[in-house]
Order: structure tokens, then sequence, then C-alpha cells
């Protein structure tokens, strides 16, 4: 579903990825872990074409990255660190927005309200809500059209225990119905738990890679800190 | 924007003491300047509203022809300038003693709002990254809509003097064509002013 090779990106001197490989299976569910400046939100600013490669080769369904048009955009929904939501309109004004750029029924719209848990807010301005319903409201903008890729940048920081638990809830009903999702993420025990496979980014590269089933805390923890140690030794 | 123009307009009224001779040559240019002044406010906010929230990420996300997004804002930027000018006009024309109500001056606002909202549109979205961008924006914009500002001014001078309309008429031309240039030239480039 999703094929990256060789990915470069710079900007100006600073080269963020680095020739990197990266694929993701149709269905398959992968969480990005790194650290800070790993380059991560590059990656998936470059897969959800905000951003324009350097060079290297990027695949998405069956379009390449360079021609991507609005046929390859209606299959991504897109989570970033903003919550792309305007804070003068309603929860419910926000989605007929976007609803309409997506030719989405006012059905619809209301299913994905009660969905992320904002069927009793929907006529509050978006200005009025807390981050934790911000995000759910910006993951339901995300779904709202159905899309088969979704791409997840830290959904979950700032989120307070319930928003993370609804959050939670939502992603694994999306997984379960077969979306090929990305999320990149610093909770480990999260990311496992709602993931099929783990790989992490250091340094502008793919470093290490683990299905996600069956591990402890401990585990991805060795997982993590080994597979950062080798990536700074390759650096 | 509305209130900035009203408070040029009555501020160059009661500043410029001017004759009628004096009040014909310069009045275009008065009315023009609020204009650029008003519509250069109104650029800078239209782009600022969509980036703060991250808002513009979620237009390019859209399965739309990215120049779509480009006409969808440079509409708004010209409907945001065109009520402005309906409001200041009448006041204007009550100040100055003009007859704003023509058919071929009230074209030339047109053409000279729809080029400078074209040019201005791209330019706003190529700085809106920029911190700075209430400053760059001015620096970047008004050189290059220096030949709309002028062809306006001239095409409406022309109307206020009754002027015959051969003698002005190269200038609504050049509006004409400075449109249709620039128009062309912001569909092309909108995609790669947009991406990182």
């Amino acid at each position: 579903m999703i094929l990256v090779k060789k990915l470069v990106k710079r900007f100006g001197p600073l080269t963020v990825l680095r020739e990197l490989d990266f694929s993701v299976a149709e269905g398959e569910f992968v969480a990005l872990l790194g650290p800070n400046g790993a380059g991560k939100t590059t990656l998936l600013r470059i897969l959800a074409t905000l951003s324009r490669p350097t060079s290297g080769l990027v695949r998405i369904a069956s379009y390449q990255l360079t021609q991507a048009g609005p046929e390859l955009r209606a299959q991504l929904g897109v989570v970033s660190h903003q919550p792309l939501l305007y804070g003068d309109l309603t929860a419910r004004e926000n989605l007929i927005f976007y609803g309409k750029l997506y030719g989405i029924s006012q059905e619809r719209i209301q299913e994905v309200l009660e969905l992320v848990g904002l069927g009793s807010r929907q006529d509050d301005l978006v200005r009025t809500y807390s981050r934790g319903m911000q995000q759910r409201l910006a993951i339901g903008r995300a779904i709202l059209h159905n899309p088969k890729i979704l791409l997840l940048d830290e959904p979950h920081t700032g989120l307070d225990q319930e928003a993370g638990e609804i959050l939670d809830r939502v992603l694994q009903e999306v997984a379960l119905e077969g979306r090929t999702v990305v999320m990149t993420s610093h909770d480990l025990v999260r990311a496992a738990s709602l993931a099929t496979r783990i790989d992490l980014l250091s340094r502008g590269k793919i470093t290490a890679s683990t299905p996600a089933q069956g591990l402890s805390s401990g585990d991805l923890v060795d997982f993590y800190r080994t597979a950062l140690a080798g990536g700074r030794g390759k650096a | 924007m509305l209130v900035f123009s009203l408070l040029v307009i009555l501020i160059f009224n009661f500043a410029l003491e001017l004759d009628l001779q004096a009040r014909t040559s310069l009045s275009a240019g008065i009315l023009w300047a609020t204009f650029i002044f008003a519509g250069t406010i109104g650029l800078n906010r239209s782009l600022a509203v969509e980036k703060d929230r991250g808002c513009l990420d979620g237009l390019l996300l859209a399965p739309v022809d990215r120049s779509v997004i480009y006409f969808g804002k440079a509409v708004g930027n010209l409907l945001f300038m065109l009520i402005v000018e309906a409001i200041v006009l009448p006041l204007f024309s009550f100040l100055y003693a003009f007859n704003v109500f023509q058919p071929g001056f009230l074209l030339v606002v047109l053409l000279g709002s729809i080029g400078y909202a074209a040019v201005g549109t791209l330019l706003s979205t190529m700085v809106v990254q920029a911190r700075t961008r209430d400053i760059l924006l001015p620096i970047l914009l008004f050189p290059l809509t220096l030949p709309v500002v002028i062809a306006a001014v001239k095409g409406s001078q022309g109307f206020f003097q009754s002027l015959p309309y051969e003698e002005f008429s190269v200038w609504i031309n050049i509006l004409v064509a400075y449109d249709l240039i620039f128009i062309a030239v912001a569909m092309m480039v909108f995609d790669f002013v947009l991406e990182d």
C-alpha cells in the first residue's frame, strides 16, 4: 500500500531523511517511533502530500507521489500536530465544511460526531473545546470520508486518560475495518497495543522493525534502546 | 479593512485642501491608495487565519485540484475588496464631488481589484509561513502590483476628467492583460508555493 525507497528530504543544508526505505502492506497498522528530530513528522507530511521529497521513490496505493492528485488525497486521512479545525466554527460546521470537500452526507457527519463522542457538543465553537475534544474532532475529520489510509502524527499528545481511551477505541475500530494506518508516537506501550508492527526511525532512517504482538513493556523498552543505540552508531 | 478605508478617505479629504483642478488630478490616486492599503490588510489576514491553526493543510489535503484553493481564496479576497469599495465609493463621491457610478469607471475598479487580489493571494500564500509576513507581503506585493496600480489610477483619472475613451483605453487594456497573465501564472505555480 505504501512503498518508500531511498527517500531523501533536505531543508536547506539540513538533511532530515537519509535514503529512507519504508513499506506498509494493506491493512497493516504501523507505529513509527523515534526520538525528537528523527524525521517522523517529515515522513508523514511527505506521505500526506504536504511536503515534496528531495529525491527518492514514494508510492501510495497505485500512485507515484510526484504524480499525486485529488484521487490519491481522497484515500488519505491525516491527523497532524495541529487540529486543522476552524475555531470560529462549531464542530458540526467544521465537519460540514470538510464534508463538502469530500462529498459527504449529513448522516455520515452525525455518525462521526457520535463515534468520537462529541454528539452533545456538536453545536459549540471549536475554540471552546479542550485539547482532547479538539483532537477527537480532528480524528473525526480524518475518518469522515472513510479513507483507506490513515496517517496519524502523535495523536495522543496532550490527551487526558478519558480522551486517550476514546481515541484508542476509535483507532481499534478503524484498524478492525482493515484500513492501513501509520502512526507516530512517543508512547511505546500504547503503540504496541494498537499496532501490528513497530518501526524505529532514528536520524532519518528506519533502524529497526518488530512485530508488535506479544511484546511486554520490558521488551519494548529494550527494543527501543537497542535500536536507538544502533542508529547512533550508524550516524 | 472597511474602517481603515473610510479613515484614509476622510483624512485625505481634510489633510489636503484641494482646489477643483488639483482634486481632478489627485482624486484617483487617493482612491486607489485607499483600496491598495485596505486590500493589503485583508490579504494578510485571509491566509493568516488558515495558517495559524493548520487549516491550510486541511485544505491541501482535500481531493481537489490545488488551483481550486487558489481561486477560492482569490475570489474571497476579491469579494472583501469589492465590499469595501462599494461602501467607500459613495463616501468618496460625496466628499470629492465625483460621479463614481459610471459603468466604465466601475469596470476599472473591478479590473484593478481582480489584478490586485490575484497577485496578492499568490504572494500572501508564499509569505504566510514567515514570521515577518506583515512586513514582507507589502514589500513583495507593491513592486509587482505597480502596473495594475498605475493603470487603475490612469484609467480612473480618465473617467474623472471626462477624457475621450481613446486617450486612456490603453490603460484599460493593460489591466485586462495583467489580470489574465497573473491569474495564469498563479494557477501554474500555486502548487509549488504551497508545499514544503
